[in-house]
């Protein structure tokens, strides 16, 4: 069909589809980043203190970029501060495709990390293969505990997974807060903090701080991809997500599937919480805790729920949480900052006929297309048996 | 009498409950008002919610609307205080620059709210999806702002006081606590009570009540006899956040006089189970409200002083994060025993497409 | 009224070269249309005619492109619904417009309540004026009723009433007696002939053409959004305009041949079945299809039809009895196993049950055999044998799609539905079961299904029908079992069974007409 296309004219095209896909993420962004300079020189004026700069926006972007790729150094920190968006966001998309909102990525974040850490403690002698496997594999098992939860009680009762995994979120600093405070207590230190992981830790391959977990996370990447679009289960995922009635009329489980998919999101984030314990922090203290989870939610939906565009959109965010910490340095711009953002971008995307309405955008594909059902179950609809 | 009482608590197991139940008819009294106090955000939070979606609209960002009305509550305090004074004009340790400040709270209620609403009614967003995004924006930005401020450390307008009856009432025999817990409370507090009783007569006998819950029911129907869906979901979910709101003042201009960061810790989520369990009822939702709010209550009352006997025993071995975690806990388990039996508006969370008047 | 001199008064309502343009279609060309004080006037059109478009202009739900509205022979400009009702102009709607949760009283009073004081609702005041309004037109209703446990008789009353209750002067009905029997519709024209006597003018929106000669004074024949003609039903009868409403000489009926049935299929006995809120709904059902034949269940909607089915397919467990395929006990089964052991199943609700509306027509056309060799190895999918398999499918049911790849969602209705029919019935069926197969579809779809039944049942399938169209299941049954209240209350053959007897036999079981307000199977 496109053989007897001249070559220019099929390049035109694959542009074409490229840009009808990354458009609207790409406006919104931008966008974001003109509110965030509002904010930034409002706050200005709202705040005692009277000094007034026009151009401290610019200087704040400037160090946050600076701070994000400024070096071979900062770039590595990115990747490394991205690793665990990628797994976040894959959890979070991962639910969206079966009609679930995961907003317990944190939750399930935490308690990965305390398998992990808990694990990794306690192999840190051992064989550095068997402790990183072990370790990690306790995180992705704890996180799927923590996903399996609300996926059963959404299955069984109808409770919608938005309250209970917001519940178990607070419940999950509880347990880590008791857990490190008590068992886990490394002794002989005045503060409550775990002893450090040893052979445990990811061995660093990029740069003074690039751990293996980037390469885990690029892997779950294809596996998630290749799950979800060539074989039968994430057909079956795709389905309960799409119409849950047409997946018990063909034959499909979707009570199964809901938990199933809560326990493998639960997984993907458990195994985000064990990278970061393994691969940087190397120990836990009751505190522990990141805005990983949440940003998770901003990664998905800006990457569409699709696994290429989950790395793409993981990169942007870790890349500005990596250059946050300059940013607060240099120009004096608090990281809540990014949180600003990050809500500005999905304000600007899920408006987004609106956008294209004003903006005239014509052949640009919807952002969030995928994720407009999941209101449909919410308060109590017991998942069709 | 003690003997009988010593004879039920020494019964295994049992006997635990027995004692429970003891150590409850003991310190009801002393927690009575802290139960009204911790259902207060709870409730208001759970109103805005039955408010809301009476009239179709799922709201999951009431979270944000408390943490920015606590927030602005707060430094609208803190910015009118050294312009008004802090003279006390009226009950409850009011002053001018508390009343402008709360005023500014539920305005800051209002507008987010209005962003809620146009996203979820006008752009027919996923309701989910805009309630999360103005939940991370409200907690970014107030977190944002704080940093900022508290770089300045400034005095704030300082908080409500709470009504003290006469003493006589309080030590009435068997009803002196109630008493206690219905007026010993600030303004916040007190209003909650007033706000239920009138929003649920409202809800079922007024015309407003009656086309609120027409639109959460049969949008199309409630159309087609003339009644304007959009306007009615766009009111409905405004006054809802000003309940929200008001529960967020409460938060940093009753309980506390300040703010901090994340201060609302799930209240707002709580409040949606809430209305769950009290099948989007207000006197329902309140009702939910206070069996939550009586956990985080008793929690306390355990974590300071501690049931003698057997019951005290296994309840120190628990760590002190048990309590902490004990309303959320609670929270999933009443959520997922009660919501099967309980069934929302038939359009909750369906945007709503005009008929094409084109 | 079936006079013929000039009328006296001005028109009450005058339509004047309406004209609605949507993309790609003209929906309404140039209409005029003209009712007259106490006349019952009938717009008469297939499905997507154009007649809905005309009335929800009339009712301010659309804005007219060209054309003029005269309301007494003053041209009148309507802004919405509530302009509408306003001047005097109501509206039932095909999907009635009540809140099932709601009373009698408060689906009346919506939108127009009855006011004790600027904020409360005067009920008592309500109950007294819809108890007195309905008996003016015959009928005692108890205001305090829930309508969702109303039958869809009375649910079609209290739609009246509450016209009734704004002053009504002219009153759209929109396909009213689509799901009634054939009993309740003429209960609803003795009350349309009574509002027409008190000098209320109707519009009746109808397809049926019996019913258009029956009830109307003059019919408007509108096609493709044109009208093509007038008559008096003195005037006409259903050949001309059956001939006036499709464009071409019509075949009322397909011709179904001779059936020969053979064995017992499918068996069931003694079935109970509950619905989603606990309560009986079938209440021991005995039936058998055999093989090569139709078995049509004719049943006002709700009498436990939907439950049955679901039962049959495996989407519902029975609470007692059994159901057995081929001697093979199939009562406990999954969908999957039905599906497995040579069930088809058209579902009465495609968009919930039949189709993943966001997913491509190919996936859709594999949405049970998914799993399967070829279109699965082990659990890897093969994109290949399932898209070849869809060009197939795609050709042989003549489905109107661009590609395999477009999504369902993207298709007319006719199409969505011959995709679920070339999924079910491209296949070995032992049994075949339909459920409102051409709910809302066009002429052609229609016929183009039956056909396909038709020859299925020829093939030796055996076919359960079940459908609330009348028409239909005397149209296609070999036999008819008359459902009402969870139970078979008779079964007739299909080509002698006596219309009337059946439409009695789906009101009322059979049994005495009990007198008053009677209330449906849902209560």
């Amino acid at each position: 069909m496109t053989a007897r296309v001249p070559l220019p004219n099929r390049a035109r095209r694959l542009l074409g589809q490229i840009w009808a896909l990354i458009a609207l993420p790409l406006i919104s962004i931008l966008l974001a980043l003109v509110v965030g300079a509002f904010v930034i020189l409002a706050s200005q004026l709202v705040l005692p203190g009277g000094r007034f700069d026009l151009l401290l926006p610019l200087s704040a972007y400037a160090a946050l970029i600076e701070g994000a790729v400024g070096n071979f150094d900062a770039i590595v920190d990115t990747l490394v501060s991205t690793t665990p968006l990628v797994l976040g966001g894959l959890s979070v998309g991962l639910a969206f495709k079966a009609g679930l909102f995961n907003i317990g990525a944190q939750g399930q974040f935490l308690l990965g990390a305390l398998g992990s850490v808990a694990v990794g403690v306690g192999l840190a002698g051992a064989p550095p293969l068997i402790a990183i496997t072990l370790a990690l594999a306790a995180g992705m098992l704890a996180g799927a505990l923590w996903g399996f939860i609300p996926g059963l009680l959404k299955a069984v009762s109808g409770a919608h997974e938005v309250v209970v995994t917001i519940m178990l979120n607070y419940i999950a600093i509880a347990v880590i807060a008791a857990v490190v405070g008590g068992p886990l207590r490394q002794h002989g230190r005045p503060e409550a903090i775990t002893p450090d992981v040893g052979n445990a830790a990811l061995p660093v391959i990029i740069g003074h701080s690039g751990h293996a977990g980037i390469a885990l996370a690029l892997l779950a990447v294809a596996l998630i991809a290749f799950l979800l679009l060539r074989t039968t289960l994430g057909f079956e995922i795709r389905t309960v997500g799409a119409n849950p009635d047409a997946a018990r009329y063909a034959g499909m489980h979707p009570r199964l599937l809901t938990i199933l998919t809560m326990s493998l999101a639960g997984a993907l984030a458990g195994l985000a919480g064990g990278v970061v314990v393994l691969g940087v922090t190397h120990l836990m203290t009751p505190s522990f805790g990141t805005t990983v989870g949440f940003d998770s939610i901003a990664v998905a939906l800006l990457g569409r729920t699709n696994p290429i565009g989950i790395v793409a959109a993981a990169l942007l965010f870790g890349a500005l949480r990596a250059g946050a910490s300059l940013m607060q340095i240099k120009a004096g711009i608090p990281a809540e900052l990014i949180d600003v953002l990050q809500a500005t971008i999905l304000l600007f995307l899920v408006a987004n006929p609106v956008l294209r309405r004003v903006l005239k955008l014509r052949g640009v594909k919807p952002g969030l297309d995928t994720t407009d059902t999941i209101t449909r179950t919410y308060a109590g609809e017991v998942v069709a048996r | 009498m003690d003997a009988l009482i010593q004879a039920l608590y020494s019964i295994p197991i049992a006997g635990l409950v027995f004692q429970f139940g003891g150590y409850l008819i003991a310190v009801l009294p002393n927690i009575a008002p802290g139960i009204l106090q911790a259902a207060t955000p709870i409730a208001l939070a759970a109103l805005c919610g039955v408010m809301c979606e009476r009239a179709g609209v799922v709201n999951i960002g009431i979270e944000g609307i408390m943490i920015s009305a606590a927030f602005v509550g707060w430094y609208a305090g803190v910015l009118v205080v050294p312009i008004l004074g802090s003279a006390v004009i009226g009950p409850f340790g009011m002053t001018p620059a508390l009343v402008v400040a709360l005023v500014a709270a539920l305005l800051s209620g209002v507008v987010i709210s209005w962003l809620h609403a146009w996203l979820s009614i006008s752009v027919r967003a996923d309701q989910i999806i805009s309630g999360t995004i103005i939940n991370i924006a409200a907690f970014g930005l107030t977190g944002y702002l704080n940093n900022l401020i508290s770089r300045t450390s400034p005095n704030g307008a300082g908080s409500f006081s709470q009504f003290r009856p006469p003493q006589a009432l309080l030590d009435l025999p068997v009803v002196g606590w109630i008493v206690g817990m219905f007026l010993s409370q600030g303004p916040i507090a007190m209003s909650v009570i007033v706000i239920v009783i009138i929003f649920q007569v409202l809800l079922f006998r007024s015309r407003w009540g009656l086309r609120s819950r027409a639109v959460g029911e049969h949008p199309r129907a409630a159309e087609t006899v003339g009644i304007d869906v959009i306007r009615v979901r766009y009111r409905n979910v405004l006054i809802g956040g000003l309940f929200a709101a008001l529960g967020g003042a409460y938060l940093s201009m009753e309980a506390t006089n300040s703010f901090q960061q994340g201060m609302t810790t799930g209240r707002g989520f709580i409040g949606l189970a809430a209305m769950i369990v009290g099948r989007w009822s207000p006197v329902g939702a309140f009702g939910a409200a206070l069996l939550f709010s009586s956990s985080t209550a008793l929690g306390n009352s355990i974590k300071f002083s501690l049931p003698s006997g057997d019951l005290g025993q296994i309840l120190s071995a628990l760590p002190d994060q048990f309590y902490d975690a004990l309303p959320y806990l609670l929270t999933i388990v009443i959520l997922a025993g009660v919501v099967g039996r309980s069934i929302p508006p038939a359009a909750d969370g369906q945007p709503y497409e005009r008929e094409a008047a084109t | 009224m079936t006079t013929t001199e000039a009328p006296v008064h001005a028109p009450a309502l005058e339509m004047r070269g309406i004209t609605k343009r949507y993309p790609g279609v003209v929906a309404n060309d140039h209409i005029d249309l003209e009712v007259r004080p106490g006349e019952v006037h009938a717009l008469l059109g297939e499905n997507g005619a154009g007649k809905t478009t005309l009335m929800n202009i009339l009712y301010g739900l659309a804005r007219p492109d060209e054309g003029a509205i005269l309301l007494d022979g003053q041209e009148v400009h309507i802004a919405g619904p509530s302009d509408a009702i306003a001047r005097g102009i109501n509206m039932v709607h095909q999907h009635f417009m009540l809140v099932p949760v709601f009373s009698v009283a408060e689906n009346i009073l919506l939108g127009e309540e009855t006011m004790a004081g600027p904020i409360f609702l005067d009920r008592r005041e309500a109950r007294r004026r819809i108890v007195e309004l309905g008996r003016r037109f015959g009928f005692e209703i108890d205001p305090d009723a829930r309508v969702g446990s109303l039958s869809v008789g009375w649910q079609q009353r209290v739609e009246i009433l509450k016209a009734l209750y704004r002053d009504a002067r002219i009153l759209v009905l929109d396909e009213p007696t689509a799901v009634l029997t054939p009993q309740e519709t003429e209960e609803i024209f003795v009350v349309l002939r009574r509002l027409a006597d008190e000098g209320h003018s109707i519009v009746f929106i109808s397809h049926k053409l019996y019913e258009v000669l029956e009830i109307a004074d003059r019919i408007t024949v509108i096609r493709r959004g044109k009208v093509v003609g007038q008559r008096r039903p003195a005037e006409t009868d259903e050949d001309d305009l059956a001939e006036l409403m499709v464009g071409r000489e019509v075949q009322l009926t397909v011709d179904r041949g001779q059936s020969k049935p053979a064995g017992v299929v499918l068996s069931v006995d003694g079935l109970e079945v509950k619905d989603d809120r606990g309560s009986v709904v079938v209440r021991g059902v005995d039936l058998e299809v055999r093989s090569g034949e139709i078995l049509g269940v004719a049943g006002v909607a709700g009498n436990g039809q939907d439950e049955l089915v679901e039962a049959i397919v495996g989407l519902r467990r029975p609470s007692a009895g059994r159901i057995t395929l081929q001697g093979k006990d199939i009562t406990r089964a999954t969908p999957r196993e039905t599906n497995e052991s040579g069930v088809a199943y058209v579902p009465a609700d495609r968009h919930r049950f039949g189709l993943v509306l966001s997913f491509p027509v190919a996936d859709n056309l594999v949405l049970t055999d998914y799993y399967r060799r070829p279109y699965a190895r082990g659990f890897i999918r093969n994109d290949a044998a399932i898209e070849s398999t869809a060009e197939d499918r795609i050709r042989e049911y003549d489905v109107r799609t661009p590609s395999a790849k477009v999504r369902a969602g993207t298709l007319s209705g006719g199409n969505q539905q011959k995709l679920v029919v070339a999924r079910e019935f491209a296949r070995d069926l032992k049994l075949l079961v339909l459920d409102q197969p051409t709910r809302g579809l066009d002429v052609g779809s229609i016929e183009f299904i039956h056909r396909q039944a038709i020859a299925k049942r020829d093939a030796g399938t055996a076919t359960l029908l079940v459908s609330a169209e009348l028409d239909e299941i005397l149209e296609l049954s070999d036999r008819i079992a008359v459902m009402y209240r969870g139970r078979i209350v008779a079964v007739r053959d299909g080509r002698t069974a006596d219309k009337n007897e059946i439409g009695l036999l789906m009101a009322t079981g059979g049994e005495a007409r009990s007198s008053g307000a009677e209330t449906g199977p849902a209560a």
